[in-house]
């Protein structure tokens, strides 16, 4: 037994087996289990993935870092639930790959962001946030209403998207890059299958420019669903205790 | 074994189990004649620039 | 014959760089494969330029000399990391005081040049400090040279592309949105093969070693380059959407992502920021104060408790979201459980110095080494405290955070490498000494003041800014408005930028003084420490 430490001590194989199991375990015992215990995601009614134009907008509000000043997690605080509204569930951001929980406020949560101004509010205030909330401190995003958002790979989008467990249907990839344009263009053929593809999806020229579909448009489409999905008047909150 | 009975014996025998391979680790760091061999090895930094 | 197979090499990567380029599905990735073949291009004129042809010339094979130019480059790395990323730092500080600094330019927004930040402070200065340090330690405790030839410098290269390549990322917004973890899938995969090549060294020089035993700051260099592997590789899991394509979509999603992310991101201080910095103190406090480790069985038991425990502590980040209860108790138990090691390990560190506690007044480096040593203690209380699910109900989502963190990257991380550097710097290029000793104490304190004014402006923003979101008025409406609690904050936003800059001075100085002492002159100047009579 004694030698036996010592050994550890001196062979560099052994060290380096024995650390690497003592770092493996705590990490398997926290987050395996969250993948198979049933509980872990509460069961609820209304979560879809997100429609292409959403999912471009959400690959926006990635892209520009808003996670960092923004979280899209109420917690079950009396004060949370009057400012935000209902707290989140795990439900909620299961399709999200990756999460946006985000770990600072810098700006107000999000998660339930959806239907709260209008359109040209959004528009507004992320062309010159100053102009809306003076006291703000939040950086100008208006080269979004001057930048065409991608169309052309959106079905790559949601194949990627299939491959890590989101559940869309062919008919969704196929018609990705019509359903992207046709969202906003609430005038044009395609507006009716988004509505029936996307259930709750907003079908609106979201930026005020209908000649072009601009990444403002993208994100304001992402903003205006954020925490509005789930059904909560069939929401048992006792049914899902973990 | 369902939830409520994994949770309890990981927070009754986990704990025991945990703090006796602390008390090992321990044991073993001063067993007898480790000082002279652990004094050594301290000097080691100061031996080369 | 080697360097002509190695050119061979660059030069492959080269034309596949190129045509990746070419054949991109999306501008962001064809610069940073222009990027890779300039890289690429860099090494093959560089390697053609070292070869000599002629087969007369007989190699000079320096056969147990410690290799050392590139922990000389390492340094010379971590000083320009480091001003970067305390410049980068200070101004997005400044654009939370005054919004307008973000200049309505997409490349200089907040939210671009945060990760910026943490990358570059966190990965470029800090990982350049592990790497250049623990080639340099796991030579001398071993009394061999490093193992593998050149493939050092090739660790070392390597890792400076990775930091390119995530730089300008970042700046076009290529980024994952994990943090700490923000380059994209094939940046992620570059640093995998470095990462595992400087494994390769650091083992392979443990296992031609000279000493019987391995002396304990390897046993922290080693556990931090094996866990971080694991960590990286764990949480940048992720299908690409077109493999000549900069966009991923991460394998995990919603409340197991989260769970991996924090578990990472919480372990990337633990192990990143912690364990490896702890090698460092193992070696370079014993090394400055001239005496051995105040007791090396407690750093046996510092080791493998605190190595256990570090990895569970990552649901802390999660507290009150919809990572279930269980979960959340258990981070907060063992991220209470921590504080123990920690202050193990400080107590290990500052009784180094019992019987020679006179260097304190006369050695500004062992002071910088004490204050980093303080600091980690400090910083290791505080988190345990705000891993309690009570306190962290009113510190999450909150400044203090920040300034937490910053207790610990300003306070323990910076002031241990600057302390270690300002060690190391006379002795890699062969001076007899610093240029100055009075430039370190005066970097000393504006360091140790910036800090100060940085986490104590952010205590207050932050307890503040937690209170005002809960406060209630008589009739039960909350009080304050959220922008009226970002107004709030504006001073202290103004206080932490001044922080920051004082450190950064800091930063400055030093950079002068390591020039100067490279440049082999000396400063003529009072000694440190000595009571100058009145006449």
């Amino acid at each position: 037994m004694l030698e036996k430490h010592e050994r550890i001590e001196k062979s560099a194989t052994l060290l380096f087996i024995l650390s690497f199991i003592v770092v493996t375990i705590g990490g398997l015992v926290e987050i395996a289990p969250l993948f198979y215990l049933k509980n872990t995601i509460e069961k609820v009614k209304g979560m879809r993935p997100y429609s292409p134009l959403e999912l471009a907008g959400r690959n926006v509000y990635i892209r520009e870092g808003c996670y960092l000043c923004h979280s899209q997690m109420i917690r079950p605080f009396r004060d949370e639930v009057e400012r935000y509204g209902h707290y989140s569930l795990a439900a909620e951001s299961m399709y999200d790959h990756p999460f946006q929980w985000g770990s600072k406020r810098t700006g107000p949560d999000l998660a339930r962001v959806g239907n709260r101004y209008s359109d040209k509010w959004h528009v507004q205030h992320l062309k010159n946030p100053q102009a809306v909330v003076p006291e703000s401190v939040m950086p100008s995003y208006a080269f979004l209403a001057n930048t065409d958002v991608r169309t052309d790979d959106a079905a790559m989008h949601l194949t990627a998207n299939v491959r890590v467990g989101v559940p869309y249907t062919k008919e969704m990839i196929e018609n990705a890059t019509k359903d992207m344009i046709a969202q906003a263009n609430p005038d044009s053929d395609g507006a009716d299958d988004v509505k029936s593809r996307y259930p709750k999806a907003h079908v609106r020229d979201f930026d005020g420019n209908p000649k072009r579909v601009t990444e403002m448009d993208a994100l304001v489409a992402y903003l205006q669903m954020l925490g509005t999905l789930v059904d909560f008047k069939a929401y048992k909150a006792e049914d899902n205790l973990r | 074994m369902d939830y409520e009975t994994f949770r309890h014996f990981s927070s009754s025998w986990g704990l025991v189990y945990l703090f006796s391979v602390f008390i090992v680790v321990v044991l073993f760091v001063f067993r007898p004649g480790s000082k002279k061999q652990y004094d050594e090895t301290s000097q080691i930094p100061l031996k080369r620039d | 014959m080697i360097s002509l197979g190695k050119m061979a090499i660059y030069g492959v990567v080269f034309v596949l760089a190129l045509l990746a380029a070419a054949k991109a599905h999306d501008s962001l990735f064809a610069v940073s494969a222009i990027i890779f073949a300039l890289a690429s291009a860099i090494a093959i004129i560089v390697t053609a330029r070292r070869t000599s042809f002629s087969t007369n010339v007989a190699q000079a094979v320096s056969g147990d000399e410690y290799l050392d130019g590139v922990v000389r480059a390492g340094m010379i790395a971590t000083m320009f990391w480091g001003i970067t990323g305390f410049l980068v730092g200070v101004t997005i500080a400044s654009q939370l005081a005054f919004p307008a600094l973000n200049l309505e330019w997409a490349f200089t927004n907040f939210g671009r040049l945060r990760p910026l930040h943490t990358s570059a402070v966190v990965f470029a200065f800090g990982g350049n400090a592990l790497i250049a340090t623990s080639f340099y330690v796991v030579q001398r405790t071993n009394g061999v040279r490093l193992a593998f030839g050149n493939l050092a410098w090739f660790v070392f290269w390597g890792y400076q592309l990775f930091i390119v390549l995530a730089a300008t990322g970042y700046l076009m917004g290529v980024t994952q949105s994990r943090e700490y973890a923000e380059p994209e899938w094939f940046v992620d995969i570059w640093l995998t093969i470095v990462w595992v090549a400087y494994l390769l060294v650091f083992l392979g020089t443990l296992y031609k070693r000279k000493e019987p035993h391995i002396y304990v700051a390897n046993w922290f260099y080693l556990s931090f380059i094996v866990t971080i592997a694991m960590l990286h590789i764990v949480n940048n899991m992720a299908v690409p959407v077109s493999f000549l394509g900069s966009k991923s979509y991460s394998l995990f999603s919603g409340v197991q992502d989260a769970l991996t992310q924090w578990w990472y991101g919480h372990n990337a201080v633990g192990f990143f920021l912690t364990a490896g910095f702890l090698g460092m103190m193992y070696y370079f406090v014993p090394k400055q104060a001239n005496r051995p480790v105040y007791s090396y069985r407690l750093s046996i038991i510092h080791f493998w408790s605190l190595i256990f425990m570090y990895i569970w502590a990552g649901p802390h980040h999660l507290h009150y979201t919809a990572l279930p209860d269980w979960a959340q108790t258990l981070g907060a138990a063992f991220s209470i459980m921590l504080w123990m090691p920690s202050w193990g390990g400080m107590i290990n560190g500052l009784m180094t110095l019992s019987g020679a506690w006179d260097k304190l007044r006369t050695d500004p480096i062992i002071r910088m080494m004490v204050i980093a040593v303080a600091f980690y203690g400090m910083s290791t209380f505080e988190g345990p405290m705000m891993a309690i699910k009570a306190v962290n109900s009113l510190s999450h989502y909150t400044d203090w955070t920040i300034g937490h963190v910053h207790s610990g990257a300003l306070g323990w991380v910076g002031m241990i490498t600057f302390g270690s550097m300002y060690y190391l710097i006379p002795k890699l290029w062969n001076r007899d000494g610093l240029y100055s000793l009075r430039l370190v104490n005066w970097h000393f304190w504006l360091a140790t003041l910036g800090i100060v004014v940085y986490a104590s402006s952010m205590w207050v923003s932050g307890i503040m800014q937690g209170l005002m979101w809960r406060e209630y008025d008589a009739q039960g409406f909350l009080v304050y408005s959220f922008a009226e609690s970002v107004a709030a904050m504006h001073p202290f936003y103004v206080i932490r930028a001044i922080g920051g800059t004082m450190y950064l001075a800091g930063g400055l100085i030093m950079a002068w003084n390591f020039y100067q002492t490279v440049k082999g002159n000396k400063r003529n100047e009072a000694p440190m420490g000595v009571v100058v009579k009145a006449a």
